[in-house]
């Protein structure tokens, strides 16, 4: 296991290698000069090579990026243009807001994806396996900053039950901290949701074929203790390794969903950077969420592993 | 004379046939089919000009006068929808065919040539596919630039590994088949087998694939534009209409409610479709 864990981590390098690379590349795509734009309207020769000297812009690019990636191995991601702050501590700022939105709306794609998607494969042609199949299409076709609008407009607007807006630590005001942002993990959860009833039925309908399965059942089993404990054990396998998957995705979605109930994240973070032109932010961001994302691949691999009885024996 | 039945003519038409018995397929395509006839028809249609304001009609609520209200400077809601999908279905399509006219040609390369071609290409998606698709748009859209053109290579490019991966994997499936010994027993050159022998049969999944990913696409876009990232104003597009309305939610909701069901029905449109094609190209259902 340990050796498979070992061999895993070190398939990952060359990949975070690379993504280092495409970060660094994208500050090369700015049009301009950078350092005439620091130099400001005096653009006076010997700021402009004192810039130049101080940022390495004189050295040729693979050393640019050399020096680059010394610096982010050391946490050093740059300083804001904006606050002057560290990147790195903005970013570990921002993360937990983040960090707890995408993990409630986890709980909630979970609690709606994974039962929908047992009843929809064992009501599998009626008519309830076709109303879970539109709800996930719909899911999955309901642009989520839409859906937050919508929500916004009905459910704070309208009835007044929630507020539209906002952030509280739980740790400050739990009950605040629930109220502010069970909407916005809603309107997150809800395409994670249907991809995981999608995935579910799927995985459930593959199961309930299966010998072990009619072998419960022709034991004389009650239906729901052949579904629950015989079929769904083994078709929850691969929706515990999507779920971890998909933990990435809900960091990048949640750009918009932060955006719209005005959510001091992660996902704000970098908007207010594209606006400010703070581009160190930016790059900072991105960086932090492929490797967030390559994590999470690791984790998933190794939960399959350690989930699955016959591949942890041939480990 | 006997005409003898080609292979590849019976099952396009076996797939053909599947695709019509399909009724949520035919529900996508008449969706599909009605927005881009009334985007393409936008120029010549009975419709107000989308960018002529109107002082004293501002934020009216849908009327015989104006079927979905104006917004906040009295322009006809209605006629920036039909405009705006235009640069909905457009961002959608160009997208997708700068991600198909990249990622497919490389597919084709690493899974036909494999060892350290296939190593190289394959280590590049993976860290391409490890920036995920929305903060990739988002990063490249902020460094290229605000536009529609700019957010569509955006999001094209955000989209290529998704058919380098897919078209790597259709190629290893294929390039061992008997019709590819063939050809290259009879001295046939890589690029004719690519593109003659290879392509047309990994090209089913892709064009599945190319289907659904012009929805995400058309998300993607509405989300940039929403953002302010992608078309400018006051050329209309359905993100930035939302990012407007979002300010007269209690004043105007009609402002908000039409753009997002555009975006909606449109995407349910191309994601019906998408599932529908799968479904008559899967060998396994016929």
């Amino acid at each position: 296991m340990l050796l498979f864990i070992l061999r895993r981590i070190l398939i990952a390098i060359p990949t975070l290698i690379l993504v280092s690379m495409f970060v660094f590349t994208l500050q090369k795509l700015l049009p301009g000069d950078p350092i005439l734009v620091m130099a400001g309207e005096d653009r006076d020769p010997e700021v402009i090579a004192l810039l130049r000297e101080r940022y390495r812009m004189n050295e040729p690019i693979v050393m640019q990026y050399f020096y680059w990636a010394a610096d982010v191995l050391r946490g050093d991601l740059g300083v804001s243009l904006r606050t002057n702050e560290p990147v790195l501590s903005l970013i570990a700022s921002k993360l937990p807001v983040t960090i707890q939105l995408a993990l409630m709306s986890m709980l909630f794609a979970i609690l709606i994806g994974i039962p929908a998607g047992i009843l929809s494969a064992v009501r599998k042609g009626t008519w309830v396996d076709w109303l879970a199949n539109l709800i996930a299409l719909s899911g999955l076709s309901v642009p989520n900053f839409w859906l937050g609008i919508m929500l916004i407009l009905l459910v704070s607007v309208n009835l007044g039950w929630l507020p539209a807006s906002g952030y509280e630590s739980p740790f400050v005001d739990p009950w605040k901290s629930l109220t502010t942002m069970i909407m916005p993990a809603f309107v997150l959860g809800t395409a994670l949701a249907a991809t995981l009833m999608r995935h579910t039925r799927s995985a459930m309908l593959g199961v309930l074929q299966a010998d072990y399965v009619r072998t419960a059942r022709a034991k004389g089993l009650r239906g729901r203790v052949v579904i629950l404990k015989h079929a769904f054990r083994n078709a929850v396998l691969p929706v515990v390794t999507l779920t971890a998957l998909l933990f990435g995705e809900l960091l990048a979605g949640a750009v918009l969903t932060e955006q719209i109930f005005t959510i001091p994240g992660f996902g704000k973070l970098i908007v207010d950077a594209v606006f400010n032109r703070d581009y160190a932010v930016v790059q900072g961001v991105v960086l932090c969420t492929a490797v967030g994302f390559i994590l999470m691949n690791l984790i998933a691999d190794v939960l399959y592993v350690i989930l699955n009885p016959r591949l942890r024996t041939a480990q | 004379m006997t005409a003898i039945a080609d292979p590849s003519v019976k099952a396009t038409n076996r797939t053909w046939r599947k695709l019509r018995s399909n009724k949520s397929a035919l529900v996508g395509a008449c969706v599909v089919i009605l927005f881009v006839g009334l985007a393409v028809l936008a120029p010549v249609l009975p419709i107000a000009d989308p960018r002529a304001t109107d002082w004293g009609a501002i934020r009216q609520a849908p009327s015989a006068a104006a079927w979905m209200g104006t917004d906040e400077i009295g322009r006809d809601v209605l006629s920036r929808m039909i405009w705006g999908a235009r640069a909905s279905l457009l961002a959608g399509v160009v997208s997708v065919l700068i991600a198909v006219l990249i990622g497919v040609p490389f597919g084709l390369i690493a899974g036909y040539f494999g060892g350290w071609t296939d190593s190289i290409i394959s280590r590049v998606t993976e860290a391409l596919l490890a920036m995920p698709f929305l903060i990739m748009a988002i990063a490249l859209a902020a460094f290229l630039g605000p536009s529609l053109t700019n957010a569509m290579i955006a999001i094209g490019l955000s989209a290529v590994p998704i058919f380098i991966r897919l078209t790597r994997g259709q190629v290893l499936s294929v390039k061992t088949e008997d019709y590819v010994e063939g050809a290259r027993a009879i001295g046939l050159g890589h690029i004719p087998i690519m593109t003659r022998y290879i392509l047309p049969n990994v090209f089913p999944p892709i064009l599945v694939q190319a289907t659904l990913t012009i929805a995400t696409a058309i998300i993607a876009e509405a989300a940039l534009s929403f953002l302010g990232l992608g078309q400018q104003p006051p050329a209309p597009s359905w993100g930035s209409m939302l990012n407007t309305a979002k300010n007269f939610l209690s004043q105007a909701p009609w402002m908000a409610i039409w753009p997002g069901a555009g975006i909606f029905l449109v995407v349910m449109g191309f994601n019906l479709m998408g599932d529908g094609l799968r479904d008559a190209l899967d060998p396994r259902e016929h």
